[in-house]
């Protein structure tokens, strides 16, 4: 890992003045910290992507074929072909600027190749040298070059600086949306062999093994064991969760980290409770272990052989419906793609939840529904009861995640099942919330040891809108519903903002769900002891409280 | 330096035009033959590339969402900024193509002490907006020298935009919008330093262009006073198929109509072509139906997956052991 730079150094080196030379006569730097470790051969392999050998990105020769060019232009005219959004972005940006300053790799590196024109800019100027007339005439003139290693170094190093977040989009007059671009800039690298390990290495583990982390059936099994054995002690009930179960009502599927570290551990606990209190006619699968997708950080075949496994799974094991756990990624996924590769999933039900009676008319087609919308249900139609006190050691600020934002728009629900489990919430300022959330920094696939100064640098501006309620109402708590988020963000958190920690909202739920039979509970799900009911805030001071959090947002907008 | 070329571009255009009606004597080639020419370029480029953009396909559903999804009865969906039907696209698209909604949004960044700031920023879509608003404005006024009567809503137009009575001929108050703004758009490239960094000489070029057509259009009406009437004679020639040379007119006419020529035939080859590609762009006119609506890839094909049966071939034993159901035994 490469060292972490001091905070006052990495603040003072941010500067937005763009240097006097252009960006196009800058030549790129690939600095230790700021990359990931390129795709070793074996990873390659188990998936058969092409050019499989490896390779380190420090050195001079990256051992491309003979034929690189050709390839990627090739490519490139392939994809102009089946994608819409890339040949017309690649055609009407105006270079206005508007996007410049919304990437939170910019606002925490002040690199002009940062800013998401001039990220579209690295493939446009090679897309008018040969797919334009005036380009192929007037070459640089207009804004026109070749492809060359210089080129094919740049691109690599900032398609993978780019988290694909969407936040640009918001802001364009046009919708062009960086991500789209970065998308196919990495399909195209993965032409060549140019992955980086950090995603290929999860994309075999899950092609062969179901998920990410590689975590082998009896593995699985045993991880959920020891949450069980845990919550046995905390509550005094046993929890009998099933594994490939066929016949059941719903699979449940949620990202491989939820099993494996903390604090998604904790979320899972979550699930674990909820669904045990509701009775819930439920299955985990180990072969469809992976909400998440990392084939989608390498090419949209790749993410769509991943994907695949989720309804294949869910036609097996002759379930009604699928219910998905907190994720971002997985849930644009799953969202605006699943269906459409790997559909129609005609032998599913409409879901509905079992508890309630709601049919998720949502979720008609896709048959699959996001836990939070499930969760939410529940707690509308009164059918959990809830200790909100347990969470008054917390003062909880919600993290709104890229994908669930701008891919799908999941605002209110969480929100709601918050206001119902916590008692001090307080919203980060307006321009960093919702559609207009701020990455974690370490999105789409980022999230390695090796490049931690970009993720402390992509993470700087959701990091700095927590800090800014952690000073004013001392928040102690990031809620999220994404497994990337809550491991980035604990190592954002302890880099930027001391003090708060990181959890997904279904942890929350589970510290305050009031279950049949359980003993007193003496801590939460953490072991953190829990605070005695004299403490309670009264509703009044509760009241004041929210009225603040609502300012917020005008507060900060100066 | 990156404005210089396209700067001298449109001054050779200028002189080009001046040597070749002045010297020359090239009233066809200036009046008829460029004019039809710039057109059939503009149609038929235009065509090309819209038809172009909407022949390839659109495989995923991809609307960036800016509010609330449809979910649950009882919340509250953004049917606008996340549009779950035709209708909220349409509100979207109109809002996008009429105000620059999205544009609108817009926010300056700034350390300001420990805390980064976001703060409104809409001089862009200002200038923005007062750029194309008169633009469109202008363009609808010249209408009066394609008809023999001229429209109303054209008159009302002329009479709206001279409303403040000044001068004689009163003055157009989108001239003076135009000509502002587009000098605005100019200073923001070569002053604000994030601009600066991502300009082109092609971001110079077409601002040039619409300088000089606003510029000599203004010097045209209250300046020089060229032949109004012979101007209508020639444009109507022109666009009933019948041209003729009208002699008298005054080179500045020709320097004009030339820039405006270039620009038509300028404009499906560059970035101006965003007039059309806003209307198709994926994340912004799809609704946020796709769990509703099953959204088809034309070109999907078949890919290799690990299918179940071989994960158990890989794991049967241990899944025995830990007790997970297997297939086969
Ligand atoms: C049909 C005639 C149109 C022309 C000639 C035109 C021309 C231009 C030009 C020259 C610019 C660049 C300004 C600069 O360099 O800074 C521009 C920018 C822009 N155009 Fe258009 N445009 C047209 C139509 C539209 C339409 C229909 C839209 C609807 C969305 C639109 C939206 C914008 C926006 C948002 C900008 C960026 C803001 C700016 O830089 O002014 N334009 N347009
Ligand atoms: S906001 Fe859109 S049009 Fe403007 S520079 Fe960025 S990508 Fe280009
Ligand atoms: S998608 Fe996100 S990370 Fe990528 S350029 Fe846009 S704002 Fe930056």
């Amino acid at each position: 890992m490469a060292k972490e730079p001091k905070k006052e150094e990495l603040l003072q080196s941010i500067s937005y003045k763009a240097p006097k030379t252009f960006w196009m006569d800058t030549p790129t730097e690939i600095k230790p910290g700021m990359f990931c470790w390129g795709a070793k051969a074996k990873s390659l392999n188990v998936v058969g992507l092409p050019n499989a050998r490896d390779w380190n990105p420090t050195e001079e020769d990256w051992k491309l074929p003979e034929n690189w060019q050709e390839i990627l232009i090739e490519g490139l005219r392939e994809r102009l072909d089946k994608y819409r959004s890339l040949r017309l972005f690649l055609d009407i940006c105006v270079r206005c600027g508007a996007c410049a300053d919304k990437c939170h790799f910019y606002i925490g590196t002040g690199d002009p190749k940062n800013m998401p024109v001039v990220r579209g800019e690295l493939m446009r100027s090679v897309y008018r040298k040969y797919f334009t007339t005036p380009g192929k005439v007037f070459g640089k003139l207009a804004g026109a070059r070749e492809m060359d290693l210089q080129v094919l170094k740049e691109w690599w190093t900032y398609f993978f600086q780019c988290t694909e977040c969407r936040r640009c989009s918001v802001f364009c007059p046009y919708g062009i949306d960086h991500a789209e671009i970065t998308i196919a800039g990495r399909e195209l690298l993965n032409l060549l062999g140019l992955n980086i390990e950090w995603i290929q290495g999860p994309v075999s583990n899950c092609y062969m093994k179901g998920n990410h982390l590689g975590l082998e059936p009896q593995t699985i099994v045993s991880n959920v064991e020891f949450m069980v054995d845990d919550i046995e002690t905390l509550t005094g009930i046993r929890i009998n969760p099933t594994f490939n179960r066929k016949g059941a009502e719903i699979l449940f599927v949620t990202p491989s980290g939820d099993l494996f570290a903390d604090p998604g551990t904790y979320t899972c606990m979550g699930y674990l409770m909820l669904f045990h209190e509701l009775g819930l006619d439920y299955t985990w699968s180990t072969y469809a272990s992976e909400g998440g997708n990392f084939g989608f950080f390498t090419s949209n075949e790749m993410a769509k052989r991943l994907n695949a496994k989720i309804y294949a799974e869910a036609k097996r094991l002759g379930v009604k419906w699928i219910l998905g756990g907190e994720c971002g990624h997985m849930w644009r996924l799953v969202h605006q793609y699943m269906d459409t590769w790997n559909g129609p999933a005609d032998f599913l039900e409409v879901p509905k939840s079992p508890i309630t009676g709601t049919v998720f008319e949502n979720a008609r087609t896709t048959k699959m529904t996001h836990i939070i919308e499930f969760t939410a249900d529940l707690m509308k139609h009164g059918k959990l009861k809830l200790d909100p006190s347990r969470n008054d050691h917390l003062k909880v600020t919600f993290h709104d995640s890229c994908n669930t934002s701008r891919g799908m728009g999941v605002f209110e629900e969480p929100r709601f099942v918050l206001k119902n489990i916590c008692r001090n919430f307080y919203e980060m300022p307006r321009e960093t919330i919702k559609e207009q959330t701020f990455c974690c920094g370490s999105g789409s696939g980022l999230n390695a040891g090796e490049d931690m100064e970009l993720r402390l640098r992509g993470g700087l501006a959701r990091a700095n809108a927590v800090k800014y309620v952690h000073d004013k109402h001392d928040v102690n708590m990031l809620a999220n519903i994404c497994a990337i988020d809550r491991a980035s963000l604990t190592t954002s958190m302890n880099y930027w903002v001391p003090g708060v920690t990181v959890a997904g909202v279904h942890e929350l739920v589970a510290n305050a769900l009031v279950m049949k039979g359980e003993k007193k509970r003496e801590t939460d799900l953490r072991g953190e002891p829990l605070p005695s009911a004299e403490e309670e805030i009264s509703v009044e001071a509760r009241a004041v409280a929210q009225a603040e959090g609502e300012k917020l947002g005008g507060e900060a907008n100066v | 330096m990156k404005a210089l070329l396209p700067f001298l571009a449109v001054v050779f255009l200028v002189l080009l035009v001046i040597a070749g009606v002045k010297a020359a004597g090239l009233y066809f080639v200036f009046g008829v033959l460029v004019p039809y020419a710039a057109a059939a370029v503009f149609l038929l480029g235009f065509v090309y590339r819209v038809v172009k953009w909407g022949k390839t396909p659109v495989p995923f559903h991809i609307p960036t969402t800016c509010g609330q999804q449809k979910s649950l009865p009882w919340i509250k969906p953004n049917g606008i900024e996340n549009p779950s039907g035709t209708g909220g696209v349409v509100i979207r698209m109109l809002l996008e193509v009429f105000l620059f909604r999205s544009l609108f949004k817009n926010r300056k960044t700034k350390m300001k002490g420990e805390y980064l700031t976001y703060a409104w920023a809409p001089w862009l879509w200002l200038s923005g907006m007062a750029f194309h608003w008169s633009f469109l404005f202008i363009v609808i006024r010249h209408l009066r020298f394609f008809f023999q009567s001229v429209p109303v809503p054209v008159q009302a137009i002329e009479h709206l935009d001279s409303i403040l009575n000044w001068g004689v001929p009163a003055l157009y108050i989108t001239d003076v919008i135009f000509l502002a703004a587009v000098t605005y758009l100019f200073l923001r490239r070569v002053t604000l330093s994030q601009v600066k960094a991502i300009t082109l000489p092609a971001d110079f070029f077409p601002l040039f262009l619409l300088f000089g057509i606003g510029a000599s259009g203004v010097l045209m009406r209250y300046y020089t006073r060229v032949d109004v009437v012979g101007v209508k004679e020639l444009v109507m020639g022109l666009v009933s198929l019948h041209p003729a040379v009208v002699s008298g007119i005054g080179t500045i006419f020709y320097i004009h109509l030339f820039l405006i020529s270039t620009l038509f035939a300028y404009f499906p080859w560059s970035k101006l072509v965003h007039a059309g590609g806003v209307f198709l762009s994926p994340t912004r006119n799809l609704s946020n139906n796709s769990r509703v609506v099953r959204h088809v890839n034309p070109w999907s094909y078949p890919v290799k997956v690990h299918t179940y049966e071989e994960y158990e071939d890989d794991f049967r034993e241990k899944m025995k052991m830990a007790g997970v159901p297997v297939e086969r035994e």
